[in-house]
């Protein structure tokens, strides 16, 4: 029981970021913008949003007053997401420049800056960026002591303000989506920019919002990655921002569907960093490292549920079009 | 005085190129149905483009009510209770009807969408004018009339005063014509003011009360209906009389080409079938039209016909060969040419020369490459000749990228490859959609040509005043079957409106040989 709870707890760990940069992508895309970038802005949320918990950890305000800083940190991520994704914007609305090739340069262009901006604060070859223990909510901090049960298990072994928040933006995206005249205005724009330009909507503007949204989400994104992996921030997020466009496409860019879709993805990685410890699963006798086929898990699930999806899959259909208002 | 809602005066817009509108003005009157006519590429979009602000013009104003105003955005255009109807509809597929409407016009509540009050009003509008729709239905669900109504219905939910409709009639059958002059007539009569473009004069005469008459970009004269007719209006939209019929010798047909018996394919949108148990001929020296209203069937039976497809039942037979499974290249040799519905999408590489486009048939054929290598020098001897011989206008000639080319001559380049080929079956799909006036004579003689040269010819169009015209033999389908067969001069465009809504259907004793 012990163990399953553990593996329910850092499902839902692993599935934080999931959710929160593929909601990124699909705000990104439902404006009609292609957003590859979203590894790189994973990485700029997490390196500026690191390096403050680290300076308010030796200042002492972050052990002072723990929560208070995660909550700064969130903002953080999310402002410096924002303003990373806004070169993305910039390239792809104003310069209608290509959005794969954009996004593919801010890609190569985040964890280069980060070791760089690591190094030249930490000291070279200083490549970690260790997160201060306090950033966690532990059980004892909200007066329950005995964690060997299965519930403060599964809610407390790891479990930080990045969940919480989480599920408060799902619930906000849901309502922005379908319920808001912005939500409204931002889907017609990635399908037929030129029937929300007829109706004096301003595709540009919109399309900046969705960009901006994605560079939000995708920071705090960064940085509930960094602290579901455990170690600190190392300059990359493992492919996390990639398998994110995934689970974007796998949840047909509609925000319910992504979230069961993180929640599926997440479970298979931790499928596969618990494989030893559960004892049906089989063990590939032979193998040296047998824990490798399972950490394959959860990409070589995502290349099957594409290839089963691609069929019922429906993308914005003006998505990486640059909108031009003369074709029309 | 004059009560003029909206003039635009020494309306003047360049292009790179080309002077789309040289000093053109146009008055409109309160209360009234005023008609644009002209050409395609005459300017009639641009001017309404400018109306609507999609457009700032070089020179010229435009005055509301007497007094200036700037239209710099279709936001100006709708504050100043300015609609349009495009001619290629603004609606998100994916959207419902209802949310298609608000779209831009959003009331709120605490920043979340009043779609409740919405409804109320769009409900009410609808049944107001009799304008028919399902709130919730998905504009990509719904028949293209009822998206033109959706249009409609857009402009009357922002009190629109102004209402452009932009070649409002090009999909509708005729019913649906009449009940769309109906409603603009009804506006009309609350004072709403209506302008209407369209290259259909027989609808001008029908539900204008005055037209404004362009060609290449200037102002021709606006006339009142009451005092002119078609001629004098066809003289003044191109210059030049134009013959409404086709001149056809009588021929009597020859052998059977074409056969085709119990067709059936199967449906990519649905479970249904398409194209259901359909069975004709086409012989030497006749033009069989198969008409319908758009959806019905008729491209998926192209698309059969010509390879692209795979058929689900029945045989097709040319020239006495089955070529049910052939290739399209093999259906090609067998003797069918295809002018193709979409000839952006299907009849040209756009980004392709001229020359590439001609030869696209043909360039494997011993006279144009020698083991594997075009040959050069014979393509573009051959494309010189085609170009010369059909009249096509290009630019660099046969270096001419496609893309950069008129419609008219794109269509000309096709029916230029097409009929070179000299074979015995020509299948043209739509090929005067789009096009001027004068590109349809051509096409249209070119088609009668084949017929007189004792080929065999399958026409497939929407336009009734083409099937009237062109055809020797009128096949009507409905849902996929064939419900009526007529000849052109034993029915009225009213009947054939008819069967082509599937208000009636006739039996039809197999195949008339």
């Amino acid at each position: 029981m012990i163990i399953l709870a553990d593996i329910l707890n850092a499902t839902v760990l692993f599935a934080v970021p999931l959710i929160l940069v593929a909601l990124g992508g699909m705000f990104s895309e439902r404006s009609g913008i292609i957003n590859i970038a979203l590894e790189g802005i994973m990485i700029v949320g997490a390196l500026v949003s690191c390096l403050f918990l680290s300076a308010v950890d030796k200042s002492g305000f972050g052990p002072a007053n723990p929560q208070l800083s995660m909550l700064l940190a969130i903002l953080i991520a999310s402002v410096s997401g924002m303003v990373y994704s806004a070169l993305l914007a910039f390239a792809s609305i104003n310069l209608k420049a290509n959005q794969t090739i954009g996004g593919v340069a801010l890609n190569m262009l985040a964890p280069a800056f980060a070791i760089v901006l690591t190094w030249a604060i930490q000291g070279q070859g200083n490549t970690t960026i260790f997160i201060p223990t306090w950033t966690r909510i532990s059980a004892e901090s909200i007066g329950v002591t005995d964690i060997s049960t299965f519930l403060p298990r599964f809610l407390f072994k790891s479990f930080y303000l990045t969940t919480p928040a989480a599920l408060l933006l799902l619930l906000a995206s849901i309502l922005v989506l379908y319920r808001t005249r912005l939500g409204l205005r931002l889907r017609s724009c990635g399908e037929h920019p030129q029937a929300a330009d007829s109706v004096g909507i301003n595709v540009y503007k919109m399309r900046y919002i969705g960009v901006l949204i994605s560079g939000f989400l995708g920071g705090i994104g960064g940085l509930a990655f960094t602290l579901a992996a455990g170690s600190g921030f190392q300059s990359q997020v493992a492919g996390y921002g990639f398998l994110a466009l995934a689970v974007m496409i796998f949840g047909n860019w509609k925000p319910l569907n992504i979230f069961l879709a993180s929640l599926l993805f997440a479970f298979f990685k931790i499928l596969g960093s618990y494989s030893s410890s559960i004892p049906f699963l089989p063990q590939f006798k032979g193998i040296a490292s047998s824990e490798y086929i399972y950490m394959m898990l959860p990409y070589v699930v995502t290349m099957i549920v594409l290839i089963l999806s691609s069929k019922k899959s429906r993308a914005p259909k003006a998505e990486g079009i640059p909108y031009d208002k003369g074709m029309r | 005085m004059d009560d003029f809602v909206i003039e635009m005066l020494g309306i003047t817009k360049d292009f790179p190129g080309v002077r789309a509108n040289d000093d053109v003005n146009l008055q409109l009157r309160r209360g009234e149905i005023h008609a644009l006519l002209g050409e395609n590429g005459a300017g009639k979009s641009t001017l309404m483009s400018v109306l609507f602000g999609l457009y700032q013009p070089d020179r010229g104003r435009i005055l509301m009510n007497g007094k200036e105003v700037r239209i710099n955005s279709p936001n100006d255009a709708n504050a100043l209770k300015i609609g349009m109807v495009h001619q290629h509809f603004k609606l998100v597929e994916v959207f419902t009807v209802l949310e298609n409407i608000i779209l831009g016009a959003e009331t709120t509540r605490l920043g979340l969408l009043r779609k409740d009050e919405a409804r109320k009003r769009v409900m009410a509008l609808s049944e107001n004018y009799g304008l028919k729709v399902d709130p919730d239905a998905r504009i990509e669900d719904i028949s293209v009339g009822m998206q033109q109504r959706v249009e409609i219905l857009k402009m009357l939910y922002r009190d629109n005063e102004i209402l452009i409709f932009d070649e409002p009639t090009a999909v509708l059958t005729p019913q649906e014509i009449d009940e769309l002059m109906g409603i603009m007539r009804s506006f009309a009569r609350e004072g709403k003011s209506i302008l209407f473009i369209t290259h259909k004069l027989n609808e001008i005469m029908a539900v204008a009360d005055r037209c404004t008459v362009l060609r290449k970009g200037r102002l021709m004269g606006t006339v009142n209906i009451g005092d002119t007719d078609t001629h004098k209006l066809s003289r003044l939209m191109v210059g030049r009389e134009i013959s409404f019929t086709v001149d056809k010798k009588n021929l009597e047909p020859g052998e059977t080409v074409l056969k085709v018996k119990g067709v059936t394919v199967p449906s990519k949108l649905h479970k249904k079938n398409a194209v259901k148990d359909v069975s004709f001929s086409v012989r030497r020296g006749e033009i069989v039209c198969l008409a319908g209203i758009e959806g019905n069937g008729q491209t998926e039976f192209v698309s059969a016909l010509t390879g692209l497809e795979k058929i689900s039942g029945g045989q097709v037979t040319l020239k006495g060969r089955d070529i049910s499974q052939a290739t399209v290249r093999g259906r090609s040799v067998a003797g069918m040419s295809h002018i193709p519905e979409d000839r952006h999408k299907h009849g040209l590489i756009l980004d392709f020369t001229l020359q590439d486009n001609l030869v696209l048939q043909r360039y494997w054929e011993g006279a144009f490459q020698n083991r594997g290598v075009i040959r050069g020098n014979e393509v573009r001897a051959y494309a010189e000749k085609l170009i010369a011989q059909y009249d096509v206008r290009a630019g660099e000639g046969p270096d001419t990228f496609t893309r950069s080319m008129s419609g008219g001559n794109q269509q000309k380049a096709i029916v230029a490859r097409e009929m070179d080929l000299g074979r015995d079956l020509l299948v043209a799909v739509q090929p005067t959609r789009g096009l001027d006036v004068g590109a349809i004579e051509y096409i249209h003689s070119q088609i009668v040509r084949a017929r007189d040269e004792m080929r065999a010819v399958l026409l497939v169009s929407l336009e009734l005043e083409e099937v009237m015209n062109v055809s020797d033999r009128i096949l009507v389908m409905y849902e996929g079957e064939i419900v009526g067969e007529f000849r052109p001069h034993e029915v009225s465009v009213q009947e054939l409106g008819l069967y082509m809504a599937g208000a009636k259907r006739m039996e039809r004793e197999g195949v008339r040989a």
